[in-house]
């Protein structure tokens, strides 16, 4: 069964575990600078968003790449790229709506999220539950039941003021 | 790697900055952050200077493993001799302060001079520059990183800053980061403020090279479990440090009315689950999957639907218990006008709730207040106080100069009814029945104070096997142990041993509640041991971070006795031994410290240190710790 990266907004509590982990993982190193996922802040509204590659199945990145480094990996459900035939041209940074592809100055090379070969190190750290790598099938299901939830409540609620 | 961080000398009088490399050989002695800046405060602070002149030096720092794969790995230290006490002056705050000054380069920052203008430094991938700080100066905390994000144009910049109450040079004011991360006690805010540098902002993009990163990552991975499996943490988590207020009010260990009742009686309104309904959500430090933060927006009153953070263990003491006031509102509002003002919550609410015993007592009266009715339980007057303290108007003026100050200046034996050590005042909290928890606020090389060395897992009565456990590694222990509380055997050794803990972790900068502080099963010296290997390559034994640390509170206490600190002044105010508890649970009614036997207490914890009968460290202790030639000035 295929899996997915699901990010839950409302449970990041902005610690920016996922950033050092990611960047540790892929480069040895803590600089947020090369992790392939952020946490964007308005820290004194106390409102923190992760932002990372969503694994767009039409993707834009995809699309813009003139030497076709960027493909689709359908087995992962994710976006793979070609180093041997990436040139550095920085046209999938333009054409991302997330701002999730990012260039590593140090590298010399574009990232994005490879969802750690099928082991996102980031959902591993994350114990708040705003990251989580789950079956495709069971994507939306938490959030699901959590709106029905709010929904049966609102309904008794209703319920019981006009029935008294 | 991590061991490459730079350090910066910064004179504000000339405009010179001189960056240097830090020695593997100073490292091996005092690690980073509180450490190696307690190093730096002996050998770069001449005896007997005026705190608040230029002759006082400003140490900014990160602990060695910060922004490294060790769990909240958050820590900024800020020190300097203390306007408050004249003794250290040491404080230790969370945020994301710190990681950014390691991305930028440098793990130390050595403040000197006094600028003529307000500045702020501006840090940026291995450069310092002093900036103009005139559009920041009279902003609050939380208005200043805005205008400073503004300014140089990057939403990722990290500030730490210093409130109106610094500008105010008021002697307990705090150095903050981001809404309500908080250097607070001893008055380092002040500090700041009496050399115009309003802030300090740090970005940075420079690799922090992890010495064995697939170990790291494992490591850490193990490491958060522990730290989270514990019921502890995640009490925390969901309730934020306000449970410790319940709990500890609920057995009668708070202070109440200043220190007239040792319980806050009908507390319904302002238990942590009350106000926890004002909770919209939890937040955290630097890597942290603890989340301790609570979230919240005032609901009413003329702050209403301002957003802040927290409230904490000490605001719940500070603007309910101490004050004798049961309003949440006040608690919420308290807690947002210190973080605003830049404020150190604990020491203006005892302040305030002096000042009302003394009201009482007629010592102060109205003509003092300027009409103000300073009576306990005075939701308005509390409120007030605060912006008056802050902004140094009528009474404020006075208590914002700290209870020792503040007492000559009032006279009238006002000092009697101060509940302070070394001129800070005490935790909210209530220590008569509670000799260990007693013994380290009297001995604290900050002044009172319980983050140098509570051992607050002596409250959960834990069997004593579990406490041989604990106690009796790095070095060994066999002396007695105590699952009692309200005992006074063998609570020296704890509260030497927590010394250690607490040091060591500030060091490192690693986050208090992630250690032998409020769980018995957090980790301590042996997982940081680790924690040090994996992530900077440095091989350094569990004993030799005790080692370390044993080294920079010895150099704390030396600092200490340079300024003029004798036996007497590790001693708790009369009222704990003359006046005894009157409410809470059956077993800490009736209950006051016996002299004798904390006498002998402090006998004893000397001699666990190395010190003799007077608190001094005997020429062997460090001779042994290699510190016998200090000062040395290698750095």
């Amino acid at each position: 069964m295929q899996k997915m990266l699901v990010v839950d907004y409302e449970k990041c509590t902005g610690c920016r575990l996922c950033e050092l982990v990611c960047a540790v993982k892929h480069e040895g190193v803590s600089n947020p600078l090369r992790a392939r996922i952020h946490i964007v802040k308005w820290e004194m509204k106390g409102i923190m968003v992760p932002m990372i590659c969503n694994q767009c199945e039409s993707a834009p990145c995809i699309s813009v790449c003139p030497t076709n480094a960027r493909t689709r990996d359908e087995e992962q459900r994710k976006v793979n790229v070609d180093y041997d035939k990436c040139i550095g041209c920085k046209m999938c940074i333009v054409a991302c709506p997330f701002g999730a592809v990012s260039f590593d100055p140090f590298a010399s090379r574009i990232i994005s999220c490879d969802l750690c070969d099928g082991d996102p190190r980031c959902a591993d750290f994350c114990e708040t539950g705003a990251l989580r790598y789950v079956e495709a099938s069971q994507s939306n299901k938490q959030r699901q039941r959590e709106a029905a939830e709010k929904l049966y409540e609102s309904m008794r609620k209703f319920t019981a003021a006009y029935t008294g | 790697m991590a061991l490459n961080r730079k350090i910066a000398y910064i004179n504000l009088t000339t405009g010179e900055i001189e960056t240097k490399p830090i020695p593997l050989e100073i490292r091996k002695m005092f690690l980073g952050g509180r450490g190696l800046d307690m190093y730096l405060m002996y050998n770069h602070i001449k005896p007997g200077i005026d705190p608040l002149g230029p002759d006082n030096v400003a140490l900014v720092s990160a602990g060695l493993l910060v922004g490294t794969l060790a769990s909240a790995s958050a820590r900024t230290h800020v020190a300097g001799k203390s306007p408050l006490t004249g003794f250290v002056g040491s404080t230790n705050m969370g945020g994301f302060f710190a990681p950014e000054m390691r991305w930028a380069g440098f793990d130390h920052l050595v403040i000197k001079g006094k600028a003529e203008k307000p500045v702020y430094l501006w840090i940026h991938n291995g450069e310092i520059e002093i900036r103009d700080g005139s559009s920041i100066w009279g902003k609050t905390v939380q208005e200043t990183q805005e205008i400073i994000r503004e300014e140089l144009g990057d939403s990722d910049v990290k500030i730490l800053t210093i409130g109106i109450a610094g500008e105010n040079l008021v002697r307990y004011a705090n150095v903050m980061t981001e809404l309500k991360n908080a250097g607070g006690r001893s008055g380092m805010g002040a500090l700041l403020g009496s050399k115009n540098l309003k802030a300090i902002a740090a970005r940075g993009t420079m690799d922090i090279k992890i010495a064995h990163p697939s170990e790291a990552l494992e490591y850490n991975r193990k490491i958060i479990r522990q730290i989270t499996s514990a019921k502890v943490s995640q009490t925390q988590g969901r309730l934020g440090t306000n449970f410790i207020w319940g709990a500890t009010n609920t057995q009668g260990l708070v202070r109440v009315r200043n220190f007239q009742l040792n319980q806050l009686e009908d507390s319904d309104d302002i238990e942590p689950e009350k106000l926890d309904e004002f909770n919209i959500g939890m937040t955290g430090c630097f890597g942290c999957q603890v989340h301790c933060r609570g979230k919240y927006i005032i609901p009413s009153g003329p702050y209403a639907g301002v957003y802040a953070e927290g409230p904490e263990y000490t605001s719940i003491g500070a603007w309910a218990g101490e004050p004798g006031c049961r309003n949440p509102l006040t608690i919420l509002v308290g807690n947002h006008l210190v973080n605003s003002y830049g404020l150190d919550t604990l020491e203006t609410g005892s302040m305030i709730a002096w000042a009302m015993e003394l009201y009482e007592e007629g010592i102060l009266t109205s003509k003092d207040t300027d009409g103000l009715d300073l009576r306990f339980g005075n939701d308005e007057a509390v409120i007030e106080m605060v912006h008056r303290i802050a902004n140094r108007k009528g009474l404020g003026d006075i208590l914002a100069e700290g209870p020792l100050r503040a007492a000559k200046k009032i006279g009238k034996n006002s000092i009697k009814y101060s509940i302070q050590v070394k001129g800070m005042s005490n935790l909210h909290s209530d220590e008569r029945p509670t000799p260990a928890l007693a013994l380290g606020i009297a001995t604290g090389s900050r002044g009172s104070d319980h983050l140098r060395s509570r051992p607050a897992i002596d409250l959960y009565h834990l069997p004593e096997p579990v406490l041989r456990k604990i106690y009796s590694q790095p070095v060994p222990y066999d002396g007695p142990l105590s699952s009692d509380y309200r005992d006074y055997e063998g609570k020296p050794w704890q509260v030497f041993w927590h010394e250690m803990c607490y040091e060591a972790v500030d060091c490192l900068g690693i986050c208090k509640y992630h250690t032998t502080f409020l769980g018995a099963t957090l980790p301590n010296f042996e997982e940081w041991s680790k924690l040090l290997y994996y992530n900077t390559g440095l091989e350094m034994s569990p004993l030799d971070i005790w080692t370390v640390a044993e080294r920079c509170y010895n150099i704390e206490r030396l600092f200490n006795i340079r300024e003029g600190l004798t036996r007497k002044d590790d001693w708790l105010s009369d009222r704990y031994f003359d006046e005894p508890t009157t409410v809470g649970i059956p077993g800490v009614r009736n209950k006051t410290l016996d002299r004798e036997k904390f006498k002998k207490m402090i006998d004893e914890y000397y001699e666990h240190h190395g010190w003799d009968e007077n608190g001094v460290p005997r020429p062997e202790t460090l001779r042994r710790l290699g510190i016998d030639k200090e000062p040395s000035h290698m750095l």
